[in-house]
């Protein structure tokens, strides 16, 4: 190909590139596609991420990577730190981070939580009412009997999260938030000491995790994607993260 | 009315007002501090500080330390053809590590293998090539693993299968492929090349990977560097001593220091097992003693007898061709280039990348497959990364690529078959 040859193709690339990132809701492939401005960028730098978190972390088509825009830094910090010692296991992600030092791991962090992408629409997996209305008691109100507290109590009351770490819950489709509540069950994640999300989920049934998540994933967009400021309520149980 | 004595205390005063501010002005200047730091710099944390730079080159803590794990009390487990081997604690704790060795005993143990129980060792631990280390530097580095806080870790009893559990073979191995001795410099050659060689045949123990490794777990000298798969890991440590793999014979010395200390060059991006060496041990050396290295690597005998061969593509069938180019055009042209040139040094070049056009080509499959970042190291904290395409690319598709990377531009690769992918998609990335 000649020069100007190649220069068109950029061009033309750039330009689809453009078409894809601001048409709204954008198209889960082209999102996977790597894209950027400037090399010398974070944009460019996070590419490794982008086939299966999405160009601005917003998630891609596959249900069970998970939307990362916007969740807090520090839960973001916390996950990689974690993903590249071990302490989080998912082979694809231990291998990609695992020569990464701590200030680029945190700079990350911070620049998945800086963005704000639109949502893509919810996920309708089929859902009987009783198991919506169970899930939304748990996600509201908690279940008393079981020592459970309700999710908002902590995730906040639009489910957008909370300063530092802990994530947002809206935009997560049902087979990845099914998958990590049962591998906290099972003791196989974990958060930081006290971890409150092992204390729940150890008090959920498959049932009661299958509900819960089928309601999350139903949740429209929040108006405001921020994450609730650091502590402003009590929190019903110690977390570590929180500290 | 002043006396005389009174002027001159007062002159002398003044001049040690404007003595003492000149000297704390000055200070620096005047009283030079030691590079790195006030710290005085007895013999002891010299030879510590020395012990620790070449426990760096020798890269302990890679396996001698659990992921997550505190360092140097092993118990990582190390997957062999032959089982599992448990590292163990090298941590100076007197019940369960070394506390209770002496540095001769330590020495016997880097030099000929044998533990201070008198245990023959694994070859996992490289002391075919620890061998080649120098007494002074056995005991710098046994000063320094003395001075790291003991961990009391019992360590954890090796899972071989017979008969590898039986450690009386290991003389049989021994006696092939087994050869002690220190480092003898050349004489023929610089004090540069010597100091390379010394770093890679022993502490750096390259060979380990660089070599191909046979059915009984050995590395026959007359191979040496000329590359193989790496047991258990599944990635192709290339060869070093062929212009085709990673023979260095035609890089600038500049670029092989920066691929070896930096981790990404002009020509070649390290990743696999490569990241993990530049990550734990080669971005601490110093920059003398890396380009020593660099020096004796491109000097290595090339074993190429015949020209490189000419571009494979006419051996490959248009639709695949045509398939691969518009799979490289979407997904990997905007990081390496419509000309596979790359933006280096962030995003390596693919075309005339001997690491692309090697004849095996696992490890371009399993690029594509995984992605991967180059390691963060300290010339190059924050590395440019590439995405996994698993769940994108079938088979077809990945074959395609990896095809059309390894054929186009006159790269001299030969085409892969969707099996090939197929059968790396199978494995979990590490």
């Amino acid at each position: 190909m000649t020069r100007l040859g190649s220069d068109v193709a950029r061009c033309t690339r750039l330009v689809l590139v453009l078409v894809a990132l601001f048409s709204a809701p954008a198209n889960a492939q082209n999102d996977a596609i790597p894209a950027f401005q400037k090399i010398d960028s974070m944009e460019a730098r996070v590419q490794g991420c982008v086939t299966c978190h999405g160009q601005s972390g917003q998630g891609t088509g596959n249900g069970y990577f998970p939307r990362i825009a916007g969740k807090p830094a520090g839960y973001l910090y916390n996950q990689l730190v974690a993903f590249r010692d071990g302490a989080r296991k998912y082979p694809p992600m231990n291998y990609l981070v695992a020569y990464l030092p701590d200030p680029y791991l945190r700079e990350i962090a911070e620049h998945f939580a800086k963005q704000r992408p639109a949502y893509a629409p919810n996920e309708a997996t089929p859902v009987d009412p009783a198991t919506l209305a169970r899930g939304q008691a748990l996600a509201t109100r908690g279940d008393g009997n079981a020592g459970v507290p309700p999710c908002i109590a902590c995730h906040g009351a639009g489910l957008t999260g909370m300063e530092p770490g802990i994530p947002g819950l809206v935009g997560l489709r049902p087979a990845y938030i099914v998958a990590q509540l049962t591998r906290w069950r099972v003791g196989d994640r974990h958060a930081a000491e006290p971890d409150c999300m092992k204390r729940i989920a150890t008090r959920l049934s498959d049932a009661d995790i299958a509900a819960v998540a089928a309601w999350l994933s139903r949740q429209p967009a929040p108006a405001n994607a921020s994450p609730e400021s650091a502590n402003l309520t009590r929190m019903p149980l110690a977390c570590g993260s929180q500290r | 009315m002043m006396r005389t004595g009174a002027k001159i205390g007062i002159a002398v005063a003044a001049i040690a007002v404007v003595a003492v501010a000149a000297v704390a002005l000055l200070r620096p200047k005047m009283l030079p501090i030691p590079a790195g730091g006030a710290r005085a710099v007895n013999a002891t944390t010299q030879v510590i500080d020395r012990g620790e730079y070449l426990a760096r080159a020798g890269d302990c803590v890679a396996c001698h330390t659990q992921p997550n794990g505190a360092e140097f009390a092993g118990g990582r487990a190390m997957p062999t053809p032959f089982g599992a081997l448990y590292v163990p604690n090298i941590t100076p704790d007197d019940e369960t590590g070394i506390g209770r060795w002496t540095a001769d005993e330590f020495y016997r143990m880097m030099h000929t293998g044998i533990s201070r129980s008198g245990a023959l060792l694994y070859p996992a631990m490289p002391f075919a090539s620890y061998t080649k280390v120098t007494r002074a530097d056995s005991d710098a580095i046994y000063a320094y693993l003395m001075s790291v806080p003991p961990v009391k870790l019992a360590n954890r009893p090796h899972e071989l299968r017979f008969p590898f559990n039986n450690r009386d073979l290991l003389l049989g191995w021994r006696t092939l492929y087994f050869k002690e001795g220190e480092y003898v410099p050349d004489p023929a050659q610089s004090a540069q090349w010597n100091r390379g060689a010394y770093l890679v045949q022993g502490l750096g123990h390259c060979a380990m990977c660089h070599t191909a490794v046979n059915a009984l777990g050995g590395s026959s000298e007359s191979k040496a560097f000329e590359g193989g798969m790496i047991p258990n890991q599944n990635w192709y440590a290339p060869s070093l001593t062929s212009n085709r793999e990673a023979g260095l014979g035609n890089w600038d010395i500049k670029d092989i220091t920066a691929l070896l200390q930096v981790g990404v060059s002009h020509r070649g991006t390290v990743y696999g097992p490569m990241a993990e060496v530049v990550f734990n041990s080669l971005q601490y050396l110093s920059d003398e003693d890396v380009e020593a290295m660099a020096v004796y690597l491109k000097a290595l005998p090339q074993r190429d007898a015949e020209p490189p061969p000419t571009s494979q593509a006419r051996l490959v069938a248009p639709a695949v061709m045509e398939t691969g180019r518009k799979v490289y055009e979407r997904q990997c042209a905007i990081c390496h280039g419509d000309e596979g040139r790359g933006h280096t040094p962030d995003y390596p070049p693919l075309a005339g990348n001997q690491s692309i056009t090697m004849a095996s080509p696992v490890n371009s499959i399993r690029m594509v497959l995984n992605g991967g970042y180059p390691p963060g190291t300290r010339k190059n904290p924050r590395p440019h990364g590439m995405p996994p395409f698993s769940h994108i690319l079938n088979d077809d598709e990945v074959a395609a690529v990896v095809t059309y990377i390894r054929v186009a531009w006159e790269n001299s690769g030969t085409p892969v078959s969707p099996a090939q992918a197929n059968e790396l998609r199978k494995l979990l990335p590490e």
